[in-house]
């Protein structure tokens, strides 16, 4: 069924127009612009998916092959476009397949909207086909969520959700609408976007005299160091962070969320920080006078051992979630705010400076990493290929303008060690939850987010073939993905700690996989395997050219380990070379 | 929060040493929508980090729409004002505060069920309610069920008490708690309300030195 916009846009007091709660819903997901919507329809959907028939043309819905594949696809379009990402699926096992997606964009602060169906209202509680407790399910994993027993709550509800995702720290949300409040008609008075919820405080006031106190203690620093997370990016804050490093004169490290946000190659982006990270910022953490940490969470992959952790420094915390604040590292001069009015309020106090000296040190720290570590991953003369040098050549061939998606393990370290990234929301990958099967859903919807850019999805073997089915959706919505699988035989992180930590004791790491080559070819996508260095950039550069998707499979060596590392257990400053 | 400035320091520690390491009593106060779901949501945060809740209360407040959670855990003050944050960081939530009993008028109310002919016959049954404040409120041929209000020490004196007389069945409220110091949650509501939409206010421990309330 179809109705005139301009009569749903008009206020409430005018008329309205009976509607069902499935066209009210699509209206409010129009009224919200949505540009795709990722789902899967069941039992319990039908009559959203129903009425979704008549707005093929407004509502772009890509059909999955599986709900965990939509709601990564949904997380891959919010990181690229920095828009609320929306999932449909259906009740029971169709909402249970969300919630590693949920857990993934809760702990990432991805904005998310999903909606799921459900069964009649009536039915609730007596264990009815395809029925599960979603609200209680969800509940630890969403920012917010909600139950629709009936339609006349659906534009309120909606708005709620979609201003919940996409305000203060994002998060994911999801609304469970009975079968009968899908149906059910009601007068629809028109959709009013929310912008105010009573018991709901996105973002604290910036306090000036904090702003002032951070500036202070900046100002006095002999050896500053700044670290930045997804929260700059999330707070479309990356001019004003640029500003704030380059008047400040600090170097600055970054957690692998927050890789972008000022390009690779800025003099003062020193590197990254955690487990596998870089040498420099990871030894210097505990050698830093004044820590400065923007719109990160000090998650113990970056930190190593909290006891250990920067306890020389001062430490000036920004984030726009009080929770943050003193959670895991004890803040000296907490700075409550949306990064986007805290950094410019902080820029305006601060001297302008350099660190020449101190930044020789960061310096002489990578040349010690490239000596070790870098130069034998990125220009291997002899032997199997590495992952790194895949990395190297793919961004030699993208010159670092493309999105770069990964899953997890080593292939995710080493390409976020490596890639180079021009700019920002240009690295797509799960961080906090580390969901392997991440990466190939995610790049769908990264593309969706970020049409006119090269989207290239560097997965290992393993987490491949984890949601391989979503090539189908590849097939069927002709999206221009590039995969690359870093193939080692191995769930190589794994194999890694048991490598180092298990004397060697392999246990359930072999992996054996298809032919990738030939499954894409099942799939109408073109692909290629390469084993030998002489001809790895000559298939990157087919990759890259090819129009439409590209599946490249490198054999690369079987046990590299990823280097550095900070121990499990050990300072940062105790990082390994080898 | 600033806790120095606030409160008596607790007779079991010496001042200014171990304050927020030692384990206490706190009683957790939240001001929430009545939102159907929000009780999981509040207690998830607790056993997610296995925090036994030692008692819990919903009651109405003084507001009308707006309800209040009276939660008591034994905990440091370090998890106390992660716990609290991170039950203010809930989209239905308004407001959390914590406070040590010694900062609060607190309550528990508790039922007791003894055979009416013993207790007749063997206990002076009223010198037993006059020294325990208690009362009776039903009296029947079979049963007579007493009732006490107090703290937790109070209530359980009179368990001891009544467990000679054949005490059938013992029953205590959860706790309810009002805070010392505050001036209720009208005026933080109509503050709240007028700095909105966009903003809100200010709720930062570091700088709430004037505030009289023991708040986050």
């Amino acid at each position: 069924m179809e109705i005139a916009r301009e009569e749903l846009a008009k206020p409430a007091k005018t008329e309205t127009v009976e509607v069902s709660g499935s066209v009210a819903l699509l209206e409010a997901l129009i009224a919200e612009q949505t540009e795709v919507i990722f789902g899967y329809p069941g039992g319990a959907i039908m009559p959203i998916y129903d009425a979704l028939f008549d707005y093929k043309d407004k509502l772009n819905h890509i059909l999955v092959r599986h709900e965990q594949g939509g709601i990564h696809a949904g997380q891959g379009f919010a990181r690229t476009s920095g828009k609320v990402g929306v999932v449909f699926a259906t009740s029971g096992p169709g909402a249970t397949n969300l919630v590693t997606g949920l857990a993934d964009a809760m702990i990432d602060s991805t904005p998310l909207v999903c909606i799921t169906g459900q069964v009649f209202a009536h039915l609730l509680g007596t264990d009815a086909f395809q029925e599960t407790d979603v609200i209680n399910i969800t509940t630890p994993v969403t920012k917010w969520n909600y139950q629709v027993t009936d339609a006349t709550e659906i534009p309120e509800v909606i708005s709620k959700a979609f201003y919940i995702a996409r305000s203060g720290r994002p998060g994911p949300v999801l609304i469970d609408i009975t079968k009968n409040a899908q149906i059910q008609k009601f007068d629809f008075a028109g959709y009013k976007p929310c912008n105010h919820i009573r018991s709901y405080r996105p973002k604290p006031i910036v306090r000036k005299e904090y702003v002032q106190k951070a500036a202070d203690l900046i100002n006095s620093a002999k050896k500053p160091f700044i670290l930045w997370g997804q929260g700059v990016i999330l707070g479309e804050a990356e001019k004003e962070f640029k500003a704030f490093v380059e008047k400040s004169g600090i170097p600055s490290a970054w957690t692998i969320l927050g890789a972008g946000a000022i390009p690779t190659d800025h003099p003062q982006n020193v590197g990254m920080l955690g487990m596998h990270g870089n040498y420099g910022p990871n030894v210097l953490t505990n050698e830093c006078d004044v820590l400065i940490a923007i719109g990160m969470r000090f998650d113990d992959r970056v930190t190593g051992r909290l006891d250990k952790y920067a306890k020389q420094a001062k430490i000036i915390h920004l984030d726009i979630d009080p929770s943050e604040i003193d959670k895991n590292v004890q803040t000296t001069v907490p700075v409550w705010g949306d990064c986007k009015e805290t950094l410019p309020a902080l820029t305006e106090l601060i001297h302008e400076r350099i660190h020449p000296e101190w930044l020789a040190k960061f310096r002489d720290y990578t040349k010690k990493e490239v000596e070790a570590v870098i130069n034998d991953e990125l220009h291997p003369s002899s032997g199997e290929l590495t992952m790194g040098e895949v990395i190297h050549q793919l961004n030699q061939l993208t010159n670092g303008d493309a999105v770069i998606v990964t899953d997890v393990g080593q292939h995710q370290m080493v390409t976020c060690r490596y890639a180079k990234l021009n700019h920002t929301r240009s690295n797509v990958t799960s961080g906090g939850l580390g969901t392997m099967g991440f990466a190939l859903p995610a790049a769908i919807g990264a593309k969706f987010g970020a049409p006119d850019r090269t989207v290239v999805a560097v997965i290992g073997d393993g987490g491949f073939q984890m949601t391989l089915q979503e090539l189908g959706t590849i097939m069927q919505s002709g999206i221009d993905v590039k995969i690359i699988i870093l193939n080692n035989r191995f769930l190589g992180m794994v194999r890694q700690w048991q490598e180092l930590f298990n004397e060697h004791r392999y246990s359930f790491v072999d992996i054996a996989s298809p032919d990738f080559v030939a499954l894409a070819a099942a799939y109408g996508i073109a692909g290629k395997n390469v084993s030998e260095r002489e001809n790895l950039n000559q298939a990157l550069e087919e990759m890259i050219n090819h129009k439409g998707s590209f599946l490249l499979e490198v054999m690369v060596t079987k046990e590299n380990n990823v280097f550095p590392m900070v121990p499990q257990g050990c300072s940062v400053a105790e990082i390994r070379l080898k | 929060m600033d806790s120095n400035k606030m409160n008596i320091t607790p007779a079991s520690l010496s001042p200014g040493e171990g304050r927020g390491e030692a384990k206490q009593e706190f009683n957790i106060t939240v001001y929430t929508e009545n939102q159907i779901g929000l009780l999981n949501r509040i207690a998830i945060i607790f056993t997610r980090r296995k925090i036994n809740i030692d008692s819990l209360n919903t009651s109405p407040s003084e507001i009308e729409s707006i309800h209040r959670f009276n939660i008591v855990v034994n905990e440091t003050e370090e998890v106390v004002r992660k716990l609290s944050r991170q039950i203010e960081k809930q989209v239905e939530v308004l407001k959390v505060y914590f406070n040590t009993n010694e900062d609060v008028i607190w309550q528990e109310l508790a039922l007791y069920k003894v055979p009416t002919d013993i207790i007749a016959e063997k206990a002076s049954v009223e010198r037993l309610l006059r020294e325990n404040g208690a009362r009776a409120v039903v009296i029947r041929k079979d049963y007579t069920v007493f009732e006490t209000t107090g703290h937790r020490e109070e209530t359980d004196a009179l368990i001891k008490i009544l467990q000679p007389f054949g005490l059938i069945e013992f029953v205590r409220s959860a706790r309810v708690a009002i805070i010392k110091h505050s001036d209720g949650f009208n005026s933080k509501l109509r503050e709240f309300e007028r700095l909105e939409p966009g903003e809100e206010v200010s709720e930062n421990e570091y700088l709430n030195d004037g505030q009289k309330i023991f708040t986050m």
